[in-house]
Order: C-alpha cells, then structure tokens, then sequence
C-alpha cells in the first residue's frame, strides 16, 4: 500500500508539474489573473465604496454573497459539532469530585450522591485534575481583556488595514478560549452558556442576511448596500461602507461564537460538565 | 543553463505548492491513523490556499490596501501599484472552509474512538470483522 | 418581487435554518413547521422560475449587491439548471413532509439541529445549482458537504467511520475542484462561468485549459461517486439515518453530475469539451466499467439499503456514461435521469423510511411477508422497483429509451450492452426482495414450517405514507409526459451545436 500510494504520489507530482509549464511566471504583473477583473477592483474600490482597505470591499461588498455563505459554512460547522458529539443533558456524570478549600481534601461523590454547595469552602474540580498554576492563571487573565480589546480594534479597523469580521471574531473566540484553557470549562460555560454562543452565532448570521434583506425590500438587488443610503440617511457611496461594517460585526458576532460553541463540544467530547 | 535557472526561478513556488499537495494527499492515502489523515488533509487544503495567494503576486507592488489619508481627493489608482486582491478573498472562505472541515472531522473522530476505543484503521477494521462474524 | 425570485430560493430557506436553529433552544415544536413551510414556498419559487424561464425563452439573470458580472457573483436560471432546481425543492419536501414523527423518535433531544443542518443542505444544493460564479459553486458545495456529513454521522453501526471516510474523500474531491477553478482563473482572470466561457477560446490550447478542465472533473468524480472513486458511498448512505439518507442519496450525486454538465456545456463548452475523441471514448467506457462493477457488486449484497447504494453507483454511470456520448439523445436521456433517478431514489428511500419505522433490520430475510403486513408501502416500492428496472409505464423506461438511442446514434455498443445488463440484472436484484416480500410467509423461524402465524396489517401512519403515493404516483407522472419534458425545456438546455 505504502508502495503503490508513493508511486501514484510522485506520479502525479511529474504530471501536474507538467502542468504548471503554460503558468505565467511568479510575480509577473502581466499575467491573465492580474488584469482582468482585478484591476477594476484596485482601480475602483474607492469610488465606489469609500473602502480603502480592497479586500474588506471585495469580501463585504463586490463578493459579499460568498462572505455571507462563508459564515454558513462555519455555522453549519458549529452545529454540526453540537449535532454529532453533544450528550443529553440528563446524561450526569458517574461520578462528581469537589475539593475541601481549606483542608486540600477530595471527596469523590458517586452518582446519586448529595452534592455540596459551591461556596468558600467547597469547589467542584476535574476528574483529573491539575492544581492550580499560579503563573498561567495571572498572565491569562492579565491578557484576556488586552486580546478582546484588540480583537474589536480588528474589526472596527477592517476598513482601513488588515483584519474584519473573521479575524477580530476569531481573536476574540481565542480569548475566550484561553480562558477557558487556563481556568476550567465549567468557569467558562457560567459565563457565555452554550445556548447562548449558539444563539449568538446564529444571530451573527442573520444580521448578514437581514442587512442583505433590508436592500432588498429598500428597494436593491439583495446585499446592495447602496439601496440603505434613504434609511441612512447618507449618499450610497458612503452607504456600501456603513452596510460592509454592518455585516463585519455580524460575522464577528458569528465567528467568535461559533468558534467557543466548537470548542465547548470538541473540548469535553460533548458532555460539557468537565473538559481540558 | 540559464534557460532552466529562469523557469525554476518563474515557477518553483508553484512546484513547491504542488509538492505540499502531494506531501497531504500521501498522508490522506496511505496513513493508518485517522488523525493523521486529517492533519493530511489539512496540509492538501492549505497547499491549495498557498497556490491562490501566490498567483495574485505581483513584482514590485504593495499590499491591497490603497493609499489614502484625509483631504485626499481624486487620486487615480494604478492596478500595477497594488497585488491583485481577489485571490486573498477567496482563500478567506477557503481558511474558514477548512477550519470548518477540521471542526467537523475531529468531531467525527472523536465519535469514531469513543465507538472503537482506538484511531487505528486497521484495529477499527478487524474490530468491525470481528462484530459482524459474531452476529 | 418577480424578479428577485432566483436570490429568494436560496435565501428564504436559508433564513428559515437561522430561525430554526434559534426556535430550536426555545420552542422545539414550530422548526417542523418553519421548515415544511419553507420547503413549500421553495417549490412554488422554483416552478415558477422554471415557467418564468419557459415563457421568456431566456435565461433569469439577477445581479447580488446590483454589481454586473464579472465583478460580483450573478445568478442565472436557464432551462438546465431550472428543471433541477424544481427536483431539488420537491424531493427535499417530499422526504420531509411525513417523517416528523420519525424525526422525534431519532434524534428527540436534537431536533432544532436536525431540521437546521436539513434546511442548510438543501439551501447549499439550490444554490449550487442556481449560481453562475465558479467559486460560489465551492463555497455552497461546502455547505452541503458539511452538513451532510454531520447527518451521516449521526446514524448507526459505523455511521462516524463512513462519515469521516466520506470527508476526507469529498474533500479531496472539493479541493481538486477549487484547485481547477484557481487553474481557470490563472489563464483567463475571471470567476464568473459566462466570463470565463467567452474568454477561453483564445486559450484553448493551453495546457492550464486542459489542467483546469481534467482537475475540476476529477474533483467532480470523487463528488458524485464514479466507479473507480465510489469507495466512500456504499457505507456512508447505508450507515446514515433513513430520513438523512432519503434527502442526500437522491440528491447528492445528482446535483453533482448537473455541475458537470454545466461545468462542460457552459464554462468549457462543447467546442472544447468533445474535441478530445479519445477522452470523450474513455469517459464512456469508465461509465460502462461502472455500470457492470455496480450491478456486479449489488448482486452479492444481502441488505436493502446497501444493495440501493450500489444502483444509485450505477445510475451515475448511466448518466455519466449518456452525457459522454456526446449526441443529443444521449444528453437528453442523461437530464432526463437527473429528474427520474432523484425520484426513483427517493421513492425507494422512504419505501425503506416507512419499512424501517415498522420493521427492525433490513437484511432480506427480514422482508417475509411484508406484502400483506404494509401493502401500499410495497406497492409504491415495486413502482420504484419497476422504474429502474425500465419498465414502459414508469419514467425509468423512457430515460433509459433516450440513453439507448444515444449509444445507438453514436454507434457505442458497449455502452447499449452494459445498459440492457444492468437492466436484467436491476430486475433479478429486486424480483429477489418482491419474492421474499410476497412469497414467504412472515415468520422468524422458517423452519417453522406447517404452522403459518397470522400476518396482521400493520400499515405506517397515513401522513407518512401520502408523500410516499405522491413520488410514486410522480414516477408514473414523469412517465407520461418525459414527451413534454423532453420537447418543453430539455432539448433548450443542450446547445444547438450538439447533434
């Protein structure tokens, strides 16, 4: 097997090499790809949408319909973790550990058992837990709010330099991720419930297609944000610009939540009671 | 001579895309590890997104972001000055597929170990055999 | 609103997912009802794009953000693709009109997630079919893969294993398919199919043309499940839950084999497509290959489901095999099964819903005297059974009459041959469950002999068994009038320069 999958590797190595041989040479700024649709990007990006930033304006605006599906697809993945791998909920665990604050003492409380209260005495730990490291837990939550705060920079910003919905909703998701790394699952699921990152994350979206939609019963072709320049009261160039940040802070939304509801599943294969 | 130094210098980022390619195409054939496969199939996607990116560059121009600062007005760009910005686009959906994928695949192996206990192929296959000489 | 019919059948569904998936958390009960109403109005658009295109004689061609193609994505219904958007909203109505209470028995503590992901799969196919931009083809494709691997995995036995084979192959499929648009975007510098068609004959003779042309349909194989690439159907839509495998095992393959004609006819065009006499030949016989391993293979199988899976491997020969002949008949036979096998299959897809929810297992020996235990399921499953087999009434014959006069009028023998084959062996594979089915009384022990148990009708509920009649009565339907099918809107869908 290993054999016949090398020879049929290198194969068709020689064959799409070959391939490559009419490819206009690297860099070549006279290349088919680089005239033809490309160059009206460049050349008009800012007249016609006041974005200087070209990708934002091709991905929001002249292939918005793409960006749109773009997020389907990453909602469709979240709930595709969630349908695949999430227990029910009455699915309890075997078995509940909680650790004596002030003794150190674990109690391993069976199915059935009576559980104690969270309080300063008692605290629900992992199964196999790992005490606590001074040192990441500080650093992380000296991080997290620096990592969101830049993570809204990078959508608000999308404009005008590298970033947008995707990358600021998956550096805020990253945050959130780490501290759910650094501190426990549970901690993290108190905090954005699982119903409520999937709720998000499918509002993310529809604020996307509802922008769109809006165009469309303003009177546009669906996703034309220029059809919003009467509801917002400015000209259309300025409105394809209001309505491509409309749809960034829905994929922010989206992303960032789809990203922790992925990880809630992925983490604790479901269960969510306890996790990495 | 320097006819070959020439092509190899106009093409081996793609030949380099392609070798990547078949590093993850070999991995998703002949491992036996289904995680393996997956990381296999990871290296395939981003080869491919490694070839877009590198057929929208363009010798001796900047980032596609035009220049601009407030009180400028009508300023004509030139296509030559920026790289072409479309292939980065579309290989923002192609990085968000694969994420997706990835997302979808580990899920299914962690479903997959959770049935067999291990992510050896050929366990899972003499453990299938085993269940269906059985019933 | 008329005229942004062609955006609104992808985005209504789409927006229903969304909604679905919020009730989902909230109030399980209204998703069966947000979807079935979506689906509905689904198939309203759809018929009316198809006579919207039929009144006019043109293309509906819509424009998203109101920027012109190439520069953003266009859509555009044609003769072609309008036929296949009507199947797509019908079966994918059809396989969910009665299965509520299947649905609630399956996944009861996952519904809002269900109906979501079947919604999302169905939005990603109509919108594969309804676009004209070569890479929002990909990105719908995704979409459906995505969620159509997550409905597969849910099944039973080794339901995650076959899933995950079938992600990993579809998505070597997929990235061939995205690597060849990046080949066509490398010669031409357009996305857009119309743009790309006009600009290629100045390149024709490019190697990137060729590259292009040979990745994208090898991605394509992988997709629809052509023979030699066949590996991961078999287990992944037997594994699948019976509702997941009623909507993808009718769809999946076929909308698959529609991109490969639009790919062929609309982005390469014909000119190019059939210049190659000896790729055209090839192309043929791997579908004749096909056809005879599929029936071959579906003879030794001893499950319903499993035996379906490896006729739906040769149903995409036939289609594969008739588009390749490169004649009008074979074209038109090979649209023609678009629309009949989908039907076909889905029949044959919830005849075994409907079994499955009365009857655990579905070995054939299970099958004992199912005739007098669920009569009308089974009579809508010999409907089927007859289709395929290509029997006059049914729609099966009449796509299959076409398929044969196209080997006949290119004068490909082996095709005709491997299609009558597979005809007889198709009619051997189903006379052997109507036999157990009829025959054999229903007992557990047939040694039991002498002493016959009472066999108790024991039909599914009505509101599953009318959308059962619906496709079946359809088959017939499809039947009757393939004349006006053919005549009305399939001979517009293939070029004039094909004879």
């Amino acid at each position: 097997m290993k054999l016949i999958g090398m020879i049929s590797i290198f194969w068709l190595f020689i064959v799409l090499v070959y391939g490559t041989s009419d490819f206009s040479a690297w860099g070549d700024p006279e290349s088919p790809c680089n005239l033809h649709v490309s160059n009206y990007y460049i050349e008009h990006a800012m007249s016609d949408t006041s974005v200087p930033n070209i990708v934002t304006a091709i991905l929001a605006d002249y292939r918005g319909f793409d960006t749109m599906f773009e997020t389907a697809v990453i909602f469709s993945a979240g709930i595709a973790c969630f349908f695949l791998l999430r227990r029910p909920k009455y699915d309890a665990p075997e078995a509940v550990v909680f650790r004596h604050i002030q003794t150190g003492i674990t109690l391993r409380i069976e199915k059935g058992g009576r559980l104690p209260k969270e309080s300063d005495e008692f605290e629900r730990i992992d199964t196999q837990w790992v005490p606590y490291d001074l040192v990441i837990q500080v650093t992380s939550r000296i991080l997290v709010p620096f990592i969101q705060l830049f993570a809204l920079y990078v959508v608000a910003h999308g404009h005008h330099s590298p970033g947008g919905g995707f990358q600021g909703g998956v550096i805020f998701g990253a945050a959130i991720i780490l501290f759910a790394v650094s501190n426990t699952l549970r901690k993290t699921t108190h905090r954005v419930s699982e119903k409520r990152s999937a709720v998000l994350c499918a509002i993310g979206v529809l604020i996307y297609a509802g922008t769109g939609v809006c165009c469309l019963l303003a009177g546009g072709n669906f996703l034309d944000y220029s059809a919003l320049s009467g509801l917002l009261g400015v000209d259309p160039v300025t409105a394809r610009s209001h309505g491509i940040m409309m749809v960034e802070m829905g994929v922010g939304l989206a992303v960032t939540m789809v990203m922790i509801w992925i990880y809630y599943n992925l983490s604790s294969a479901g269960k969510q009671h306890e996790g990495l | 001579m320097d006819d070959m130094i020439a092509i190899i210098l106009s093409k081996y980022n793609y030949w380099t895309v392609i070798t990547l390619m078949m590093i993850g195409l070999y991995a998703m054939i002949v491992k036996n590890n289904l995680i393996k496969k997956i990381i296999g199939m990871n290296i395939f996607q981003t080869s491919i997104i490694l070839f877009y990116v590198s057929m929208g560059m363009k010798k001796d121009a900047t980032i596609p972001i035009l220049e601009h600062h407030p009180g400028m007005q009508e300023h004509v760009y030139h296509a030559a000055d920026y790289i072409n910005p479309l292939p980065h686009v579309l290989m923002l959906t192609a990085i968000v597929v694969s994420v997706a994928t990835l997302g979808v695949a580990l899920s299914l192996a962690l479903k997959v170990y959770d049935q067999y206990g291990t992510l050896e192929e050929d366990e899972i296959n003499a453990k299938i055999r085993k269940a269906s000489v059985k019933s | 609103m008329t005229e942004h019919y062609s955006v609104l059948l992808i985005i209504m569904p789409f927006l229903s997912g969304l909604l679905i998936s919020i009730f989902g958390w909230y109030d399980q009960k209204k998703c069966y009802a947000i979807a079935i109403l979506c689906l509905f109005l689904s198939i309203i658009i759809s018929i009316s794009l198809l006579l919207a295109v039929m009144q006019n004689g043109e293309p509906v061609q819509y424009r998203i953000g109101g920027w012109a193609p190439p520069w953003g994505i266009a859509y555009h219904v044609d003769y072609l693709n309008g036929i296949v958007l009507v199947v797509i909203s019908l079966t994918s109505f059809l396989n969910l009109a009665g299965a509520r209470k299947v649905i609630e028995k399956e996944f009861s503590d996952r519904i809002g997630a269900f109906y979501t992901l079947y919604i999302l799969f169905t939005t990603g196919l109509l919108g594969m079919v309804v676009t004209g931009d070569a890479f929002n083809l990909y990105v719908l494709l995704e979409i459906t893969s995505l969620t159509g691997y997550a409905l597969i995995g849910f099944g039973v036995n080794r339901a995650p294993l076959s899933a995950l084979n079938y992600l990993l192959m579809g998505t070597i499929g997929a990235s061939f398919y995205l690597l060849g648009v990046g080949y066509l975007y490398m010669g031409t510098g357009s996305l857009n199919m119309a743009d790309i068609a006009h600009l290629l004959p100045a390149i024709y003779h490019s190697r990137t043309v060729m590259f292009a042309f040979l990745l994208i349909l090898c991605g394509l194989f992988v997709k629809m499940a052509l023979f030699p690439l066949h590996g991961w159907l078999p287990n992944a839509y037997s594994d699948a839950p019976s509702i997941s495998s009623g909507l993808i095992a009718p769809l999946t393959t076929k909308v698959m084999v529609y991109v490969m004609i639009r790919m062929v006819l609309t982005v390469f065009t014909p000119a190019f497509s059939f210049s190659f006499a000896a790729l055209n030949s090839t192309m043929v016989w791997v579908a004749v290959i096909g056809i005879l391993s599929g029936s071959m293979l579906a003879l030794f199988q001893t499950r319903l489901k499993r035996m379906i899976t490896y006729v739906i491997v040769t149903e995409i020969g036939y289609m594969v095999g008739g588009f390749w002949l490169g004649t009008r008949d074979g074209m038109t036979g090979a649209i023609l099964h678009i629309v009949n096998d989908a039907m076909m299959t889905l029949c044959l897809f919830l005849s075994i819903t409907l079994i499955s929810y009365k009857i655990k297992g579905d070995r054939f020996s299970d099958f004992r005297g199912i005739f007098r235990k669920m009569p009308v399921t089974m009579t809508a499953f010999v409907v089927a059974a007859l289709s395929i087999i290509g029997v006059p009434p049914t729609c099966g014959f009449f796509s299959k009459w076409y398929l044969i006069s196209g080997g006949i009028a290119a004068g490909h023998y082996g095709f005709i041959a491997a299609l009558l084959f597979s005809s007889l062996v198709n009619a051997v594979l189903f006379f052997r469950v109507i036999e157990i089915g009829y025959f054999e009384p229903f007992s557990d022990h047939g040694a039991n002999s002498g002493h016959v148990p009472e066999v108790r009708m024991d039909e599914a509920p009505v509101s599953m068994l009318m959308p059962l009649m619906i496709t079946a009565a359809m088959l017939i339907v499809l039947g009757i009038f393939s004349g006006d099918i053919v005549t009305r809107a399939i001979q517009f869908a293939i070029p004039a320069s094909i004879i």
